[in-house]
């Protein structure tokens, strides 16, 4: 007999397979709840000042055939994209740059050379942690986690103090530094439970074949966890990306990221807040993330189930 | 030379004694499987030959040299895993040329020696598969053909077969004594079982509890069981293991009370030297015939369970003293539940074992 979930297609009649039509549209409907603040911001970014604000809210580009009424449709424009690099910065005199290729320049810069340090650092510290453990192993490591138990702002003062004292503040080196140490952890501790989910017998087969310890790292351990590698990239990349306490107090005017120059524009010219320069700023930082992530999904699939389903 | 000279080696994890005082010598194009229960130091004592694992006491010799202090790529051996150890980043063909990538082979050469191994191991239409793509039988074969490909000192195998099923294991059994006998180099398998151990290997090697009990050839280890564990431990169905009162010894026969029954066997001279004592005596199921009625040293036993096997049937009956004993009889002599037996064993298949455990022979 079937259940008032069938009857409503929310449950196949079979236990598994694929979800029925009703399921779908409930996750679609929740997916769509989530995406909702995120797609507002990338239409207010297309949007003409005058209709950000504008109430009733205009909600779409298109009137999808003359499905939605005239008041809510907005007509897309990119003028305010050419705004986030170039716009009149004091009123009556002329658009002058921003310096936003800058700051987009150093972020990327920035977040890939610590990410990707952290990752190399990380990966060996790791790989010696799970295969050649020192005594008291547990502890360095618990050591290395407790590096992000404190939130930043306990430890924000003493390093400020040792950066300006060493003259690390405001430079490229100082913040990449920073950043790395920042991820270490987490790379070590991400990187290590993938170690240690590698077969032991595979890497001895490897030495009795004629392979050397380095070998055996680099072209036997390695290959084994790409999944792992681009999963700890991505997550690290998108912390250090969006990173903002650090980067306002130790960067300086050249080395500025995104995420604050994103603010000071915003607040800055004492006219209130811009909302469609803001949107357009916010949209084109998604962008590089949105595309690592994109093409690295397939790993990060990989490399965030890894190890739960027996091989 | 290709020979394996394990020289007393002693493996200790803390206070944990692994292998204790191991020796075992193999001779070229010779195979020697290392048998024992899991948890005996059979595969501790394989990784030490192979390097893996440092021996804290002892010598291992391969090919007439000490290797103790050497690393296992220094060793010039081949392994063959338990789990296979294919490497899950590289598709067949690479896997069966790592070994030779690793000796720095030109590519021609490797090309040529990985074809002809997958010839011999039927595996040329797989080489271009990933190791997750294909069987666990082929898998098998993989590693032995990674294991062959290149020409060491000696080969050792970790339970090569435990993982396939029935068929496939007897299969593969008959192939990897092919393709060994065709190489003529020394070689230790480890396993726990004894069918693999009997059927694949030269001579075999006994072990329990971190030590080795016997070795001999298959032969020897059944029909002259060094002592109690590797009387239980060879053969299926189980040996009879009974405690018995020796009574008296002359002239050759020796009058026991077994399992409550008076019994008369020709025995060796060597148990003389036992009286009068108790003793341990052993009698492999199959030693037995079932007599129709009670008759001179029979043993009375009611049969309590019935296993068919086929061509044989196994009878698990219980002596007047409450032992257990285990029969195999004919396919054709029909016995049913709670019939009494009249057991006669076979002396020539008939073990004493002294107080310490040990066979007693001349």
């Amino acid at each position: 007999m079937a259940t008032l979930a069938e009857k409503f297609g929310l449950r196949k009649a079979s236990g598994v397979g694929e979800a029925g039509w009703g399921h779908t549209l409930i996750v679609a409907l929740v997916s769509l709840i989530y995406f909702l603040p995120v797609l507002m911001i990338i239409f207010t970014a297309f949007k003409p000042s005058a209709q950000a604000l504008s109430v009733p809210p205009t909600l779409s580009p298109t009137s999808l055939f003359g499905l939605i009424p005239d008041q809510f449709v907005f007509t897309p424009t990119l003028e305010n994209f050419g705004q986030v690099f170039n716009r009149v910065m004091v009123s009556g005199s002329a658009a002058e740059p921003t310096g936003f290729d800058v700051f987009f320049f150093n972020s990327f810069f920035i977040s890939s050379v610590s990410v990707l340090l952290a990752l190399v650092i990380g990966t060996l510290a790791s790989y010696g942690f799970s295969r050649y453990p020192l005594k008291g192993n547990d502890t360095y490591l618990f050591i290395i986690l407790t590096t992000r138990m404190l939130p930043a702002i306990v430890v924000i003062i003493p390093i400020i103090l040792m950066f300006r004292t060493v003259g690390l503040s405001g430079s490229y080196l100082g913040i990449i530094m920073l950043y790395t140490a920042f991820n270490l952890a987490f790379t070590i501790w991400m990187m290590k439970s993938f170690f240690d989910e590698l077969s032991y017998d595979v890497e001895d087969a490897a030495r009795i074949d004629g392979s050397s310890e380095i070998k055996v790292f680099m072209k036997i351990c390695l290959p084994q966890v790409v999944a792992g590698l681009a999963a700890t990239f991505v997550f690290g990349l998108i912390l250090t990306w969006n990173e903002f306490l650090f980067a306002l107090l130790l960067t300086g005017v050249d080395t500025r990221t995104v995420p604050v120059a994103m603010n000071q524009a915003v607040s800055s010219g004492g006219r209130g807040t811009d909302w469609t320069l803001l949107a357009s700023i916010e949209t084109l930082f998604l962008i590089p993330v949105f595309l690592v992530t994109f093409f690295l999904q397939n790993h990060l699939l990989r490399g965030v189930t890894f190890g739960t389903v027996k091989r | 030379m290709s020979t394996i000279e394990v020289k007393k080696i002693t493996k200790k994890y803390g206070e944990f004694l692994a292998v204790k005082d191991a020796s075992l010598s193999v001779k070229a194009g010779e195979v020697v499987c290392l048998l024992g229960p899991s948890g005996c130091g059979k595969t501790t004592t394989l990784r030490m030959i192979a390097g893996l694992e440092r021996a804290t006491e002892g010598d291992v010799i391969i090919a007439g040299k000490r290797m103790n202090d050497l690393p296992p790529e220094k060793r010039d051996i081949a392994m063959v895993f338990q789990f296979y150890a294919l490497y899950p980043a590289l598709n067949v063909g690479q896997n069966i040329a790592m070994p030779l990538h690793f000796e720095k082979l030109s590519k021609e050469e490797s090309d040529k020696r990985v074809n002809k191994v997958a010839r011999i191991l039927h595996l040329t239409e797989v080489l271009d598969r990933m190791p997750g793509q294909v069987s666990e039988g082929e898998k098998q074969r993989i590693a032995v053909a990674r294991a062959i490909v290149r020409d060491p000192n000696c080969f050792l195998f970790d339970e090569p077969l435990s993982r396939l099923d029935v068929e496939l294991r007897h299969s593969m059994r008959g192939q990897i004594k092919e393709v060994l006998s065709n190489l003529s180099k020394a070689t230790v398998i480890v396993t726990h079982d004894q069918l693999e151990a009997l059927t694949m290997a030269d001579r075999i090697a006994i072990m329990r509890d971190g030590m080795i009990e016997q070795v001999g050839t298959p032969h020897e280890v059944f029909a002259k069981p060094a002592n109690v564990f590797v009387a239980s431990f060879i053969g299926t169905p189980q040996m009879n293991l009974m405690e018995a009162d020796l009574k008296s010894f002359s002239k050759g026969v020796a009058s026991v009370s077994l399992a409550g029954s008076p019994v008369e066997m020709a025995a060796d001279p060597a148990v003389s030297s036992l009286r009068p004592s108790k003793v341990m005596i052993g009698i492999r199921p199959r030693a037995f015939t079932a007599e129709s009625s009670a008759g001179k040293s029979t043993i009375r036993a009611q049969a309590e369970l019935i296993e068919p096997m086929g061509a044989e049937t196994l009878i698990h009956a219980r002596t007047k003293s409450g032992g257990d004993i285990r029969v195999v009889v004919p396919r054709t002599q029909r016995i049913k539940v709670g019939e009494v037996l009249h057991l006669k064993a076979d002396p020539k298949q008939t073990h004493f074992f002294g107080e310490n455990g040990r066979a007693v022979r001349a």
